[in-house]
């Protein structure tokens, strides 16, 4: 019998390797990397290897990063910024768009040695990472052209330090460098040590299109060389991995004031409702969880099924899972490749075999010689499983049910990440609702891992903040109109007269005035104020959690109050003249009209991701978000935080000036009469610099805006590296001028949240316009 | 074997959900998710071809032009190509005409063991009266049809009036007797994805051999979209009865990369036991041409011209 016949005979596919050999001659010719510093590539230092994980083969050595060499690289990126930012909008639009050309001509070459380098299947790199690339330079090319005039009034940052994971090394480099050149900054980027060749190979392209010396300079190494680059001067730092490594980056900046962006971990829900299209979601869980080996931070690794539907789900799931192909990843048939170390691969089978001793079962997801480890899930599987709480970051899911939409939504939440969702059903009511409903930066609609260019991703909780991709990925990359401190001091506050009446000011919290838990109280201008507790803080937060109908009330209902608060504090104007000024309350009431007017108009954007989808970017508030009010201008200040805050929905918890409180408590006043619910705005009191890390680090408060002396800023910091909450040092200004009011405070009051809902009732060719 | 069929089971299909954007997707991704080369492409292109429904439907037929496509049917690729690969005994599936060259096509295919098929029913649109339909069905048995393709009433499904699909398709198969019987949905005039599904069941319970997805007359043909959804009732169908209904895509497949696709999605959605053609038949003409050349470049690494290959 034939070959041919026997094939006929068994119809297997056979090998299909992609051929590597233009990539591994190349690597064959560099041997050995420096770094790539100042437009030209180092000599070789101390080196490590870097291997293709399917055969353990060393592919390259790649140089050490050291502390000099993090330093030139700095220096390099210093040096090039302002003639990089000098450059029109065009002219580096055109070296945004000739990065993407060259992307795209050494589409083959880059897949290949991504392939080689990471493990994961070339089917994956050539039809997912390297368009993504492109797209993504494409687009910000775009951006660059736009800058000043979608920008107006904003500047680049400066230098910023990147760092990068191994799951997408060339596409994580391109969501890195493409915004932030387009914005007019310089990088210093630190691909992972698994994988750090085709941010050499980008280095080369660089080279190739003539980008100015010092733009781009890439560092290779380990977490040493990414501590270097933390610790350096850099203007802002945006990291992509672990929460562990995130959470000490966060804590390392401490004090510093710059930007930090951070992409973490996940553990993201994709919740199947009863009357989702099952094979399509059974596909959404191969895109999920079975692509890149499930080295995928947004990966949705908790499926969340309706009891209804669980076991026609299940039976699916498993004879999908059944066809999935692993093996060689350059082979064209490969679904899974290799996990990208031994050591990753030990940490998922020690994560599993966790999970299994603690009760569940899992299916499939065998360990296979090499770096292999077939898909699998676990069920069975109890909430508190450490396969249920622990990123696995393997092709390993879990498999749990609901029973009904609200405890899905319960289920899906109950995690310390945020990161993303999917979300599978065919009622438009139904899925819409859960989307709003996850807390999470991406929620997919009967779909799963999509992503572009022009749709923001990023996450909440645990995983991070700031985004990456579109508008607001831009605007993580630029600095706003510079706000000029205040020059004149403010006018001292008048004394106030004493009362005719004795009166006892207390703390604000939930909708009532509280007498402070430790009972003590402190002189203040115009009497005695309460001296606020940790305990205070908390009973504050917690009747702040209370408030989440004010979200839900709609901007419409919330400029009403706004509007009404107005309305009561001007009946006061000349009382709260006295206590303080006619311009603090001048600026007070403007505050009130100005949000007022926002409240219901502070959109979010629809993109154009892709064709046949509508993708929404809508700005939702944070929640609870913990504000230090600066110690001058007491009323306008606090006004000036607070009412952009809860205009978009968020509740408070504000420590006033400590100085000068009273203003605010009879403040507090107002907002009973003005049908401000309670617990929207609760107010401390007392020594700001030891409440503020209390607020800081209580882990329900989601924000934290730190307008007080510049000196208590590291500890905040240090608070909210704990529990990952971003912290805004709000720039010190005249808070009666016009500066102290603006879409700055909204972008600062909300978090984007992405989702993706694909669309189209015929197949393509039968009517259907979508596609 | 014939499908025995069911009693008319509207709950097996009525709550049917299907996303067009995700099959959209899946159909988009299937082909590039696997790959054959060398031998092995050979190969499934060769399975292909035992899987034609070598087809001529057209208003100038004659005798004459049935006889030499059942000739193409007997020899589909040139004799040294099939020697060099080391394949023997290869021919189509079957050979696809309208009623009154069923005779003709008999006669020519001799005692090669492929089958006739007739296409029926009022072919393409099925508008004519049942009694006549079914009269038609009767003349391609007795012209010794082995095969019938039949057209349902694409009203039927626009109108969700199952009963009267049903009972169509069944007086159809009985019309059949012991030919086989392939269901033609005419997909491109059901539109959606959800009429596509439910007909195919409809068409299962009433005992359809095959399911096919178009007259080749439609404005859209066979789509992967459309096939994916077919094939994933033809799954459903086997895990409730046990009964395996083939399928078959028509019109829309020209090129051997196609033959290749939709061999991959018969092999990823439902398997192995797919892709003969007991199970597995693709409706086309122009498509063994192009399979043939790929063929001819394997065995001799150039492209052949086509007027040194034998037309159908």
């Amino acid at each position: 019998m034939s070959r041919v016949s026997e094939i006929m005979e068994t119809m297997e596919y056979g090998p299909s390797v992609e051929d590597s050999s233009a990539v591994r001659d190349w690597l064959a010719a560099q041997g050995r990397f420096g770094h790539f510093i100042d437009g030209a590539f180092t000599d070789v230092g101390a080196t490590f290897e870097t291997r293709d994980p399917s055969t353990g083969d060393v592919l390259a050595r790649v140089s050490q990063g050291s502390e000099a060499d993090v330093a030139a690289a700095v220096a390099a990126a210093r040096a090039a910024q302002p003639g990089w930012a000098a450059l029109s909008g065009t002219e580096r639009a055109r070296y945004l768009y000739a990065l993407a050309r060259h992307v795209q001509k050494r589409e083959r070459f880059l897949s290949v040695l991504e392939t080689l380098d990471n493990g994961k299947p070339i089917r994956e790199a050539r039809d997912i990472d390297v368009p993504l690339v492109a797209r993504h330079f494409y687009h910000h090319a775009g951006w660059a052209e736009l800058r000043d005039s979608q920008f107006p009034g904003h500047a680049p940052l400066g230098v910023c330090g990147q760092i990068i994971p191994w799951n997408f090394p060339l596409l994580m480099l391109a969501w890195k460098i493409a915004p932030a050149l387009a914005a007019g900054n310089t990088v210093v980027l630190k691909p992972a040590e698994y994988t750090p060749l085709t941010a050499l190979a980008f280095a080369e392209i660089c080279q190739e299109i003539g980008l100015p010396a010092g733009v781009v300079n890439i560092v290779t190494g380990d977490g040493v060389t990414g501590a270097a680059l933390v610790a350096s001067e850099v203007d802002k730092i945006a990291f992509t991995g672990s929460t562990e490594v995130g959470r000490g980056i966060a804590l390392a900046l401490a004090g510093t004031g710059r930007r930090l962006t951070l992409e973490l971990g996940g553990k993201s829900p994709f919740v199947v409702m009863e009357d989702a299209d099952l094979d399509a979601a059974v596909e959404g869980v191969v895109d999920s969880i079975w692509f890149n080996q499930g080295e995928v931070c947004c990966a949705g690794s908790r499926i969340l099924v309706a009891e209804a539907v669980a076991p026609r789900f299940e039976a699916l799931l498993r004879a999908r899972m059944a066809r999935l192909r692993v093996g060689a990843p350059l082979d064209k048939s490969t679904d899974l490749g290799a996990i990208v170390d031994p050591v990753q691969k030990d940490r998922i089978l020690s994560i599993c075999q966790a999970a299994v001793e603690a009760g569940a079962e899992l299916v499939g997801g065998q360990p296979q010689d090499g770096c292999f480890i077939a898909p699998g899930y676990l069920r069975n599987i109890a909430p508190a499983n450490p396969g249920m709480v622990e990123e696995i970051f393997g092709p390993i899911a879990t498999l749990s049910t609901f029973r009904t939409a609200d405890e899905a939504i319960e289920l899906a939440n109950a995690t310390r990440y945020g990161l993303a969702g999917s979300v599978w059903s065919e009622s438009a009511t139904v899925a819409t609702d859960l989307a709003a409903r996850i807390k999470a930066g991406v929620i997919w609609i009967n779909g799963a891992n999509m992503f572009d260019a022009a749709a923001s991703f990023g996450g909440m909780r645990d995983s991070g903040y700031s985004r990456e991709g579109g508008h607001s990925g831009m605007r993580d990359y630029l600095a706003g109109p510079k706000v000029a401190p205040m020059t004149t001091p403010a006018s001292p506050a008048p004394k106030a007269a004493p009362p005719a009446i004795d009166r006892t000011a207390k703390l604000y919290i939930g909708g009532a005035q509280k007498r402070p838990d430790g009972g003590a109280m402190y002189a203040v201008p115009g009497g005695l104020a309460p001296q606020g507790s940790r305990k205070d803080i908390r009973n504050a937060v917690e009747a702040a959690a209370k408030a989440g109908k004010w979200a839900a009330m709609g901007g419409h209902a919330r400029a009403q109050v706004l509007y009404f608060i107005a309305e009561n504090l001007a009946a006061r104007r000349d009382e709260f003249a006295a206590r303080t000024s006619p311009a603090e309350v001048g600026a007070a009431l403007a505050r009130a009209f100005h949000y007022a007017a926002w409240a219901d108009k502070f959109d979010g954007r629809t993109v154009q991701a892709k064709p046949g989808h509508l993708v929404t970017v809508i700005p939702e508030p944070h929640g609870i978000i913990g504000i230090t009010c600066p110690e001058s201008q007491p009323l306008a200040g606090f006004l000036s935080l607070v009412l952009p805050a809860i205009a978009m929905g968020n509740a408070v918890v504000a420590i006033p000036s400590p100085g000068d409180p009273l203003p605010v408590m009879d403040l507090c006043q107002v907002f009973d009469t003005s049908d401000l619910p309670g617990g929207v705005v609760n107010v401390v009191t007392g020594a700001a610099a030891e409440l503020s890390p209390h607020l800081a680090g209580h882990e329900e408060v989601s924000a934290v805006w730190h307008a007080g002396a510049a000196e208590e800023l590291a500890a905040i910091d240090r608070a909210a590296s704990h529990t990952l909450t971003p912290v805004w040092p709000v720039p010190a200004r005249d808070w009666t001028g016009p500066r102290a009011q603006g879409e700055t405070f909204l972008h600062h009051a909300t978090r984007q949240k992405t989702i993706w809902l694909p669309y189209g009732a015929l197949p393509a060719g039968s009517g259907g316009q979508a596609y | 074997m014939t499908n025995p069929g069911t009693d008319l089971r509207p709950d097996w299909f009525e709550g049917i959900r299907i996303n067009t954007p995700a099959v959209e997707r899946r159909a988009a991704t299937l082909p590039a998710r696997r790959s054959l080369k060398k031998d092995h492409q050979a190969a499934w292109l060769l399975n292909a071809v035992r899987c034609i429904d070598l087809t001529t439907l057209a208003g100038d037929d004659t005798p004459d032009r049935v006889a030499r496509l059942c000739a193409k049917a007997r020899q589909p690729i040139a004799p040294e190509l099939l020697q060099a690969v080391g394949v023997t005994g290869l021919t189509t599936g079957a050979v696809c005409v309208y009623p009154t060259m069923v005779a003709p096509a008999k006669r020519a295919l001799g005692d090669s063991g492929i089958p006739v098929a007739s296409v029926a029913t009022g072919f393409p649109a099925g508008l004519m009266p049942l009694d006549l339909r079914l009269a038609e069905i009767r003349y391609a048995v007795d012209q010794g049809a082995d095969e019938i393709d039949i057209v349902i009433t694409r009203a039927h499904v626009l109108q969700a009036n199952w009963i009267a699909l049903y009972d169509e398709l069944r007086a159809m198969r009985e019309a059949c007797g012991t030919a086989r019987m392939k269901a033609i949905l005419a997909t491109g005039d059901l539109k959606s994805l959800e009429n596509v599904a439910c007909a195919s069941h409809v068409a299962m319970q009433a005992g359809a051999d095959w399911i096919k997805t178009s007259t080749g007359k439609e404005g859209v043909n066979a789509t992967l979209a459309v096939s994916l959804v077919m094939c994933r009732t033809i799954r459903d169908h086997h895990a409730r009865t046990g009964v395996k209904v083939g399928f078959k895509p028509a019109g829309g497949l020209r090129t051997a990369k196609d033959a290749i696709s939709w061999q991959v999605l018969m092999a990823e959605e439902l398997g192995r036991d797919w892709l003969a053609p007991d199970l597995f038949r693709i409706g086309a003409s122009s498509l063994l041409g192009d399979i043939e050349r790929q063929i001819s470049h394997h065995v001799t690494g150039r492209y052949a011209a086509s007027h040194r290959l034998a037309p159908a």
